[in-house]
């Protein structure tokens, strides 16, 4: 029993065990192979958000050649994401799920993520898993900055007592 | 990327990938801003394995792929690994969605993933994400010859 304990001590660490979450990264990452050893495409997700606004908008950022080139598939890329997790919640979940977290936060945290995804060249899919599978310095030095201050932000947010 | 060269099976597989992606975002649990708000707040490291994870599975398919593949069967594009230029914007972006990441819970896939397990109180996010994108793309429609943004250009 003795061999158990550090693994034991670990736990308090992992409070819903480390399975789903090594699984479900697994599975990220085998998504994100799938397309691209097929098109040779590096999907990230939050292209999306500028290459659909070029449907819309004649502000010319988002209709540059790449984006309007990309948008088409981007969608479909994000129909997957909505219908993987939904086949996930009739499997697994049974009822809809629903977040505690207030709608300002959700709301004024998007509106920084757009900003900054957008800023930054990519989000926790394009840099996080894309970009720190290639090495790159860029994607690793965007990974550390956006974990250090989400770290700080959620930290700080909690100890001004906002729950959840 | 010749994507022109697009095989009637683009958009299937595009579909079949972001299923898997979006299956795997929900079973991590990074569908739910609560999960994220936990690794933050250092209630439960769990999310280290989701990144850590993905990142093996890319890393070793783009070393794979680079080297030992040809061109990918269904665009001829050839494999390339994701390197992006480095700027301020790299610094200043990541702080902004750190501070966003911080106080929602939520990032762009994950919140797609959550329309998906019904949990549509995220939609405020989605709506805050396609606002915020568009305000910097207006903002820096306003400022086209700063240096940043032709290096960009040049570079895409």
């Amino acid at each position: 029993m003795s061999e158990l304990t550090p693994l034991l001590a670990l736990g308090e660490f992992f409070p819903r065990g480390v399975l789903p979450y090594l699984l479900g990264g697994l599975l990220v990452g085998l998504g994100a192979a799938v397309i691209y050893l097929a098109t040779g495409i590096i999907a990230g997700a939050s292209t999306f958000l500028e290459s659909t606004l070029s449907y819309v908008s004649d502000v010319p950022r988002f209709n540059r050649f790449k984006y309007v080139q990309s948008r088409d598939w981007r969608l479909v890329f994000t129909a997957g994401i909505v219908s993987g997790a939904a086949v996930y919640a009739v499997l697994f979940q049974g009822a809809i799920w629903t977040t505690d977290v207030q709608w300002w936060r959700l709301l004024g945290g998007g509106f920084l993520v757009g900003v900054g995804t957008r800023l930054g060249k990519g989000c926790t899919s394009g840099h996080g898993v894309c970009g720190v599978g290639s090495l790159s310095n860029t994607s690793l030095v965007n990974v550390a900055t956006f974990l250090a201050v989400a770290i700080g932000t959620a930290q700080l947010v909690q100890a001004m007592g906002v729950a959840p | 990327m010749s994507e022109n060269h697009r095989s009637p099976w683009f958009m299937p597989i595009i579909y079949i990938g972001g299923l898997i992606f979006g299956f795997g975002l929900a079973i991590s649990g990074m569908a739910r801003p609560e999960v994220v708000l936990d690794f933050l707040q250092f209630e439960d490291f769990g999310l280290l394995f989701v990144m850590g994870g993905a990142a093996i599975v890319t890393g070793i398919t783009f070393a794979v792929a680079t080297r030992s593949l040809d061109r990918a069967p269904l665009t001829a594009s050839e494999y390339t690994r994701r390197v992006k230029e480095f700027d301020r914007n790299v610094v200043v972006g990541g702080t902004i969605f750190g501070v966003g990441w911080g106080l929602s819970g939520i990032c762009p896939g994950a919140a797609y993933a959550s329309v998906g397990i019904g949990n549509y109180p995220i939609l405020w996010a989605v709506f805050g994400m396609f606002l915020g994108a568009y305000a910097q793309g207006y903002w820096r429609a306003l400022r086209p010859t700063s240096t940043d943004d032709m290096t960009e250009i040049t570079s895409s």
